[in-house]
Parts: C-alpha cells; sequence; structure tokens
C-alpha cells in the first residue's frame, strides 16, 4: 500500500452520517463508477457501500416469548397455525423454525407464514399442551397471539447471506424438485440465487468489515450480525482475486421481528420441496481504504460460481465448470455443449430496492456503521457427518 | 395471419363431437391445442389457438363450433398475476418452457409475453409465494 493511500476510520465515517455528509452509493451504482473513474476514485470519495439479497434462506426462524397465562404452563408442545414450533426451552419460550410445516396443511403453510402473518399484525392461533407441574398446573392452552400481544418477537435466523452459491442444473430425463426449484430435465433451465455484484458478502470476500455486531438492514428493520452462520466455509476455494467459486462464508442474524415489513420478509412454497422463507438482507460496508474500495467494486463479470448436477442426490455432485454472473444475466449458459436458459432465484429487483433504502438510511443518520466487536474465523471449511460407531468418533 | 385462443366448453352429451377436425376439414383452419380436459359423461373444455390468413374464416368456423351446442369464449387474459404481492423472484419462470414468463432487464420484473404463453399452468404451481392464476 503506498503511503498515499486513503484510510477512513468507522468513526471519521460515523461523524459524516451524523452531519449529513457521507457520500453512500448502492453496489450497483459503485461498480459503474469504478468502471469509469477507476477504484482510487472510489477509494477517495465514497464511504459507504450498501449491498443487499432477496432470497429464499430456509435457515430461517424466531424466538418468541408469549406471556404466561392464568393458571401459568410450562408448555411442552406448541402449535401456531398448526405449524409445531420447538419449546425445549423455558415455560412460555418457542422457537418457530421457517421450515416446519402445518400438520393440517403441508406443502402449503408452514412456519415462514406463521412469520410473515406475525410481521403483517395478523392474530395466530397458539395451541400448547403440558404435563403439568406444581408451579405450572396447566395443560393445556388454546388463545390467539399477535405480535403487539406477546412479549418477545426477534428472528434469530442460524444461515443466511450465503457468499456466493451454486447453479443447479439436471442431466437426468425427470424433472426434479428442489430447493433450488424446479429443473427440468436434459439440462432444461439453470437456476441460480445469489445476487451477484450486489451480494453483501461478496462484497468484501475475507470479511474485513462484516463480523459479529456488524449492524444491517432485516427485513425491513435494523439487525446485527450475530455470529458465524452455520456451513461458514470462508476456506472454500477461490479466484485469483479472492472471491470463492461457489458457496462459502454465511452469517446468522439477529433482529426485532416487531419492527419488520412483509415486503422484505415472505414465506415461500418450493414445489414438492417445502416451505421457505424469503428473507431480506442489506449490509453496509464502509470503504475504509484501496483495498476495500476494489472489493467494493467488484461486478458480475469478475464473480465466477460453480455449476452443478442436481440429478445426482449424493454429497458431492459432479459439476461442470464455471459461469460468471454476467453470463447467467444474460438469459442462457453453455452447459456441456448445450444452451441452457438460466433462471434466477432470489429478486434482483427486489435487492436493489434494499439496497436503496439502506442507502437512504445512512444518508438520513439513521443507521450508523458498526465495527465489528469480533470478526468471523477465517479459513475453516464446513464438516460433512458421517455415519460411525461409537469407538471410532471416540478415536477421532 | 388473423389469431384468436379460445376455450370451447363441451357440455357432458357433446364431448363426442369431432369439432376440432371439422375446423380444419371444412373451415381450412389451423388448430393448435394448448390444453385439453375431456372425459366421458363430462363438461369438456378445450383450450386452442386458431390460425388463418382471414378473420372471417375464424369467424364462420367459430359460428359452426356454436351451432353445435359448443360454449365458445375468447381468450385474452390467459395468466394473471398480483403485481403487488409478486416479488419478482423468478422461481416462475423456470418451468416456463416457451420462455413467456421472464424477467426483463434492467428492472427485473416479471413480464409475460401472451404470444408465447401456452396457458399450461406449470407456473401457477412454481409460484412460491402463490399470487400467479390461470383461468381455464
Amino acid at each position: 500500500m503506498s503511503c498515499m493511500s486513503v484510510t477512513r476510520t468507522y468513526d471519521e465515517i460515523n461523524e459524516k452520517i451524523k452531519k449529513g455528509k457521507v457520500v453512500v452509493v448502492t453496489a450497483d451504482e459503485v461498480a459503474e463508477l469504478a468502471a469509469e473513474r477507476g477504484v482510487s476514485y472510489v477509494a477517495k470519495n465514497v464511504d459507504v457501500v450498501t449491498t443487499a439479497t432477496f432470497g429464499a434462506m430456509c435457515s430461517s426462524g424466531a424466538f418468541l416469548n408469549f406471556g404466561h397465562s392464568d393458571p401459568p404452563i410450562k408448555m411442552a408442545k406448541v402449535w401456531l397455525n398448526d405449524v409445531p414450533a420447538y419449546t425445549g426451552v423455558a415455560a412460555v419460550d418457542a422457537y418457530i423454525g421457517a421450515t416446519e410445516m402445518s400438520e393440517s396443511r403441508p406443502f402449503e403453510y408452514g412456519g415462514a407464514h406463521v412469520i410473515e402473518d406475525l410481521v403483517a399484525g395478523k392474530p395466530v392461533h397458539l395451541r400448547a399442551t403440558a404435563y403439568g407441574t406444581d408451579c405450572y398446573p396447566r395443560r393445556e392452552i388454546d388463545t390467539y397471539v399477535t405480535k403487539d400481544s406477546i412479549n418477545q418477537a426477534f428472528m434469530f435466523n442460524p444461515r443466511n447471506a450465503y457468499q456466493n452459491y451454486a447453479v443447479a442444473v439436471n442431466s437426468s430425463d425427470r424433472t426434479l424438485y428442489t430447493y433450488m426449484g424446479t429443473l427440468l430435465p436434459r439440462l432444461g433451465n439453470a437456476t441460480y440465487s445469489s445476487a451477484g455484484q450486489l451480494s453483501p458478502l461478496l462484497n468484501d470476500p475475507y470479511l474485513r468489515t462484516i463480523g459479529v455486531g456488524t449492524r444491517i438492514f432485516l427485513g425491513g428493520a435494523i439487525g446485527y450480525v450475530a455470529w458465524e452462520g452455520t456451513q461458514h466455509s470462508p476456506g472454500a476455494k477461490r479466484d485469483e482475486n479472492g472471491i470463492p467459486l461457489a458457496a462459502a462464508s454465511t452469517l446468522a442474524v439477529v433482529g426485532d421481528l416487531k419492527r419488520m415489513d412483509r415486503r422484505y420478509l415472505r414465506a415461500g412454497v418450493m414445489h414438492k420441496y417445502g416451505v421457505t422463507l424469503y428473507v431480506g438482507i442489506g449490509v453496509p460496508i464502509p470503504v475504509l481504504d484501496e483495498e476495500m474500495a476494489r472489493f467494493v467494486s467488484v461486478r458480475d463479470e469478475d464473480i465466477k460460481t460453480t455449476v452443478f448436477d442436481y440429478s445426482v442426490p449424493h454429497r458431492s455432485r459432479p459439476n461442470f465448470g464455471h459461469v460468471n454472473y454476467k453470463e447467467l444475466r444474460s438469459g442462457y449458459i453453455e452447459v456441456q455443449g448445450k444452451r441452457v436458459p438460466t433462471v434466477p432465484l432470489s429478486s434482483l429487483e427486489r435487492a436493489r430496492e434494499i439496497a436503496q433504502a439502506l442507502k437512504e438510511w445512512v444518508a438520513e443518520g439513521r443507521l450508523l456503521v458498526q465495527e465489528p466487536v469480533q470478526r468471523l474465523p477465517e479459513n475453516q471449511v464446513s464438516r460433512p457427518l458421517e455415519v460411525v460407531g461409537l469407538e471410532e468418533i471416540a478415536n477421532g | 395471419m388473423a389469431r384468436c385462443r379460445v376455450v370451447l366448453t363441451f357440455p357432458p352429451d357433446k364431448v363426442e363431437k369431432p369439432v376440432a377436425y371439422h375446423l380444419v376439414k371444412d373451415f381450412d383452419l389451423r388448430i393448435n391445442i394448448l390444453r385439453a380436459k375431456v372425459d366421458l359423461n363430462e363438461e369438456g373444455k378445450l383450450l386452442i389457438e386458431i390460425e388463418n390468413h382471414k378473420q372471417e374464416a375464424i369467424q364462420r368456423g367459430l359460428q359452426f363450433v356454436r351451432e353445435q351446442g359448443v360454449q365458445v369464449e375468447l381468450v385474452d387474459k390467459e395468466l394473471q398475476w398480483d403485481d403487488e404481492e409478486c416479488t419478482n423472484c423468478g422461481a416462475c419462470t423456470a418451468v416456463c418452457r416457451p420462455r413467456a414468463l421472464h424477467l426483463e432487464a434492467p428492472d427485473w420484473k416479471l413480464v409475460l409475453d401472451k404470444q408465447k404463453c401456452t396457458a399450461c399452468g406449470l407456473c401457477v404451481d412454481a409460484c412460491p409465494v402463490k399470487v400467479i392464476r390461470i383461468d381455464f
């Protein structure tokens, strides 16, 4: 780094935000700016870049505390609109997971819909059973709750905002129904999910500025990065510019469900697969120096990902090589010499709206950038699960 | 070239009438059957696209169909979705083989090319937020 290079601190950026003098642009805008004026110009002139994604994120859910009834109950089983919630925690705490399906309307309604209904302010039917104790004598309860009638409702998503993700194709002779959408036979389509140059973790490939405590846009409200996400794999294979070539880092995020907006949090059903939650996430990235300016200036054509054959139902699927997001956005890619139509599964339209909203939050002083209180692990990869006996695991 | 799409509704006692045959043979119409729901002794429905270089030929053919006691309904809105509720995610476009449904740059909003839509209905199930409707 030369002695002339620009640097700025979180405090300096936040001072500018408070004074309304911050220069904030979206990741799309900065990519164009860098192409026109160069990375040094970006480093010198831009303080914050807003990134975003809006896609299906199954590993999502919310903790709820219902408050105590009279007589009180220590809930042992809980259903919300007929969707089981996990209540193996304290008496009236529960976790509603996005992919849990309704017992009466499976593949139609699930935990994600309960979350969306709560956010929308709709009443939700609460049923619970219990074995009864001296301090919690009630054995069952049947009532209605709303987000305003209960104590806490906070989203806690164990794995969101994947840094890059696979392209899915199907080389078999039958249609496949997957979490990557409906895959047509004989390479009939190719689905992809990442927001590419707008995607949060692809704008900070080594997570220099995204860690525990980072303040973010989550479902329309302010949220935080809580931890590394499950299956966080920063050790995944990268290209010469440091950009992962397939799914890599992930985030666990937390935020107040009561303040969220269903425009940025939507329940979905993947046909013949199950229920999922579309989560809108935006991350503001401070341009601390020239290196960060280079990272945030990344363009779709610079980001490659791997095409996997989902017709092989094994952990290690065969791959058909790499494509970049500019190619994916063009409508067709070539796989095995065949011209295959490409289909996005995450909404670029909604992601751009989020990046724009977050830009306004920063410009209006409603959101300050937060230096991570702890960085996320830097080298690990996701471990597989092996089927072993007790002795094998004890002997490592 | 004149072209239109119609839904033919056959009362239970008329489902055996070879209407499409007569449209081709007697009226020289080019017929493309897009969807069919036909069961013996039940009301049947046929979604067809009709082409001829003259609009009158199509009209004469449809008049013949009506005279057979088969109801004719012009289809101009095959597919509809709630624009406010649609998230423009793209999942429906994955199953659209004719690529009638697609996300269009630069806005990346869902667009339907009505000429290409065969009203197959696969998008209705593929839509994660269930906002696509098809009336047939």
